[in-house]
């Protein structure tokens, strides 16, 4: 069961491993979860996971692990069972198996019984982890002869009940696109770099070379630091595109305004890009520029967002003369304009709307996101997104 | 390294209401001797829970407030070069010793400190991207070079280390994975029923319902831009106390919204919203299930 809920909590991607166990383990050991299923949850929680983000994937597969073992007799029993049949762990070194081992697996659970039986009784008077304890006697919202304080009633709720409640569900951020978080995953588009002429005095340089230079003022200057990051945002507009037309170009222009890109464009498209480009969301032709001058405009270290959903009819992407409003048509195809993107910049990805799983479902979204790394377009996806487009090297889908 | 730790267990103190989740993070930290990673909303008190964890286990504390200069260094030492240039040119102290011009941060303090200390590191996330990696290996060992002198200073006892993040940054993954982590939940209003009462004891019930009403109402609005949070809300009915609002005034609007809101478009938001005829509710019937369970 506990290995269960390990990997459980692998498997629902919360980045969980041998260290975070192992001071769990060293957590109980130490007896710091009392006696109860609710310790238990409290303790392992705050050791394993390390962001909020996460909790709620916690909760899940807390609740599925330990569903029925509601009664904490069980508990110790399943926990009794999984240490006396220790360290069937993958991926343990022998020194971290070593160092399980030496969690006395018999002294532990004698200690965990013997915390119970007590709780069942009485509350012990402080030679234990207060406060800990399911049962005992926690004056909710009163003073405690101990001076204990330990606020809500809820908190006496049953562990299993705070799981399956799921409370920290709008906090997980691989399903919305929260503004706020959003702006955070977009921060990191930077690259701050001091480049051209030494204008600023640097004053910590200064003094340091003067004192070495026994009092002799010595000068330094450097260059001021800037933003060198330039972002092109070519963006599927219309139909189910609609929705996030909004979110995603306020998002962007006020990454503009406020943390100062060195340049930024967007322009729009409906679809797939073809020979025209709008530079306004409406598309209309007289807004529209060519796809040909934007590349000659704009150079290889531009970074390049394309945000759509990548879904389409095959003839779109595939055909000559694809493009679905019949007053435009040229005979280059639309994946043709795609590579001459893909090749043209540096950095480029794609952030997609729907969900992953349905990508390769979809033919034109397969053969999409073998031309550019594709990310699905929420807080997670897009600080993946950033991290390709700005980082040494870039990852995601496999680019041929 | 420290006592028994057993000895120090922070059990919460008068003035600070705990849920048990938090109690048993602090704990869990204290017990290994870890630092206890403490993120959640503004006014959740994240920065108050340093200060009574130093009196409910009665340890003297340290604070850190990290800004977005803050450099790692500087919170072990920092050599005052100025200070010794000075006293170079006016002859006014003895140059040669180095020691003289060492200032020990607060990181440097609470180690070289003959008792147990609780240090807070307040907001590191403010800091520079690096910065939890740059006091990593201090943190774990406990000991740091001062170079200039190459004196060594080792903690004689384990400090516990509190820090407090906002959020507005990502901390690294290896310094992650030596903290505890708790994340401080909005209370909810069986809890906040309590906090209330530790500021405003012997609060009118039938008021209390009405103020917390209205409060969890105006968190549920999604438009708002800044969400009112503890803190406003201990203000709040100050307010209300002092200027004799009645519990009947309260039902249908909410007065000195001021004091709740902070920002000029979300007391226009609520304004716009009862002007056009909208229903501030008076009943926890009309907030949805998530407060009638």
């Amino acid at each position: 069961m506990f290995l269960e809920f390990f990997y459980g909590l692998r498997d629902e991607g919360v980045p969980v491993g041998v260290q975070e166990w192992m001071m769990l383990m060293q957590a109980l050991d130490k007896g710091i979860h009392g006696a109860s299923l609710m310790g238990f949850y409290n303790v392992s929680r705050s050791c394993l996971v390390k962001s909020e983000t996460y909790y709620d994937s916690f909760d899940r597969v807390f609740a599925r692990v330990f569903h029925g073992v509601e009664g904490e007799l069980s508990v110790t029993d399943e926990l009794m069972e999984w240490l006396n049949d220790p360290k069937n762990f993958e991926g343990l070194t022998d020194e971290q198996r070593a160092a399980l081992e030496e969690l006395d697996a018999d002294e532990l659970m004698r200690r965990f019984l013997e915390t119970l039986d007590e709780q069942d009784e009485r509350h012990d008077g402080g030679g234990r982890w207060i406060g800990t304890g399911g049962r005992s006697p926690f004056g909710h919202g009163g003073e405690h002869p101990t001076g204990i304080r330990v606020g809500g009633k809820s908190q006496r709720r049953s562990a299993m009940k705070v799981a399956e409640d799921r409370r920290f569900q709008e906090y997980r951020t691989d399903a919305t696109l929260d503004l706020r978080s959003t702006k955070m995953a977009l921060r990191k588009l930077r690259n701050l770099t001091r480049q051209g002429p030494a204008t600023e005095l640097d004053l910590d340089e200064t003094i340091d070379e003067t004192c070495r230079n026994a009092g002799e003022i010595e000068l330094v200057f450097r260059p001021e630091r800037r933003n060198n990051l330039r972002l092109l945002l070519l963006m599927d507009v219309g139909g189910t595109m609609d929705p996030y037309y909004e979110p995603v170009s306020r998002l962007l222009t006020a990454l503009h305004e406020e943390r100062g890109l060195r340049d930024f464009k967007a322009c729009y498209f409906h679809n797939c890009i073809y020979e025209l480009v709008g530079t306004t969301a409406d598309l209309y032709r007289k807004n529209a520029i060519q796809t040909g001058d934007l590349l000659r405009q704009l150079d290889e270290r531009w970074k390049v967002i394309i945000v759509g959903d990548a879904a389409m009819h095959p003839a779109e992407l595939m055909q000559p003369r694809g493009n679905i409003n019949p007053r435009y048509e040229s005979d280059t195809r639309g994946i043709d304009w795609l590579w001459r993107i893909r090749k043209h910049f540096d950095r480029s990805v794609w952030l997609n709307p729907d969900p992953p799983n349905t990508w390769m479902r979809t033919r034109t979204t397969e053969a999409i996101a073998s031309i550019f790394p594709m990310f699905p377009l929420s807080v997670d996806g897009i600080a993946e997104a950033v991290g390709s487009l700005i980082g040494s090297r870039q990852h995601g889908t496999p680019v041929h | 390294m420290s006592d028994n730790s057993e000895f120090f267990q922070f059990k919460g103190t008068d003035g600070y209401i705990v849920s048990r989740a938090l109690l048993e993070a602090v704990n869990c930290a204290i017990a290994l001797e870890r630092p206890l990673l403490i993120k959640g909303e503004p006014g959740t008190g994240k920065t108050l829970l340093a200060k009574h964890v130093s009196d409910g286990i009665g340890l003297p504390m340290e604070s850190w407030h990290i800004k977005s200069t803050s450099k790692a260094a500087d919170g072990l030492y920092v050599y005052d070069t100025v200070q010794r240039l000075n006293d170079a040119r006016f002859d006014s102290g003895d140059v040669s010793d180095i020691g003289r011009y060492i200032r020990h941060g607060p990181l440097g303090r609470v180690f070289a400190a003959p008792d147990r200390h609780v240090l807070l590191i307040d907001e590191i996330d403010k800091a520079d991207l690096e910065f939890p990696n740059d006091i990593l290996l201090e943190l774990d060992e406990m000991r740091f070079y001062v170079t200039e002198t190459g004196e060594e200073i080792v903690a004689r006892h384990r400090p516990v280390v509190i820090i407090t993040s906002n959020n507005e940054k990502e901390l690294p993954d290896a310094f992650l994975r030596r903290c505890v982590f708790h994340f401080i939940d909005f209370p909810d209003v069986e809890l906040m029923k309590e906090i209330v009462e530790v500021h405003h004891p012997n609060l009118d019930t039938k008021l209390l319902d009405q103020v917390l009403i209205k409060f969890y109402w105006l968190r549920g609005q999604s438009e708002l831009r800044k969400k009112p949070s503890t803190s406003e809300l201990i203000d709040w009915i100050s307010v209300l106390l002092r200027s004799g609002v009645s519990q009947d005034q309260l039902e249908s609007h909410i007065p000195f919204l001021g004091s709740l809101l902070k920002n000029e478009q979300d007391t226009e938001a609520v304004g716009n919203f009862s002007e056009s005829g909208g229903q501030i509710p008076d009943k926890w019937s009309d907030l949805g299930p998530r407060y009638n369970q």
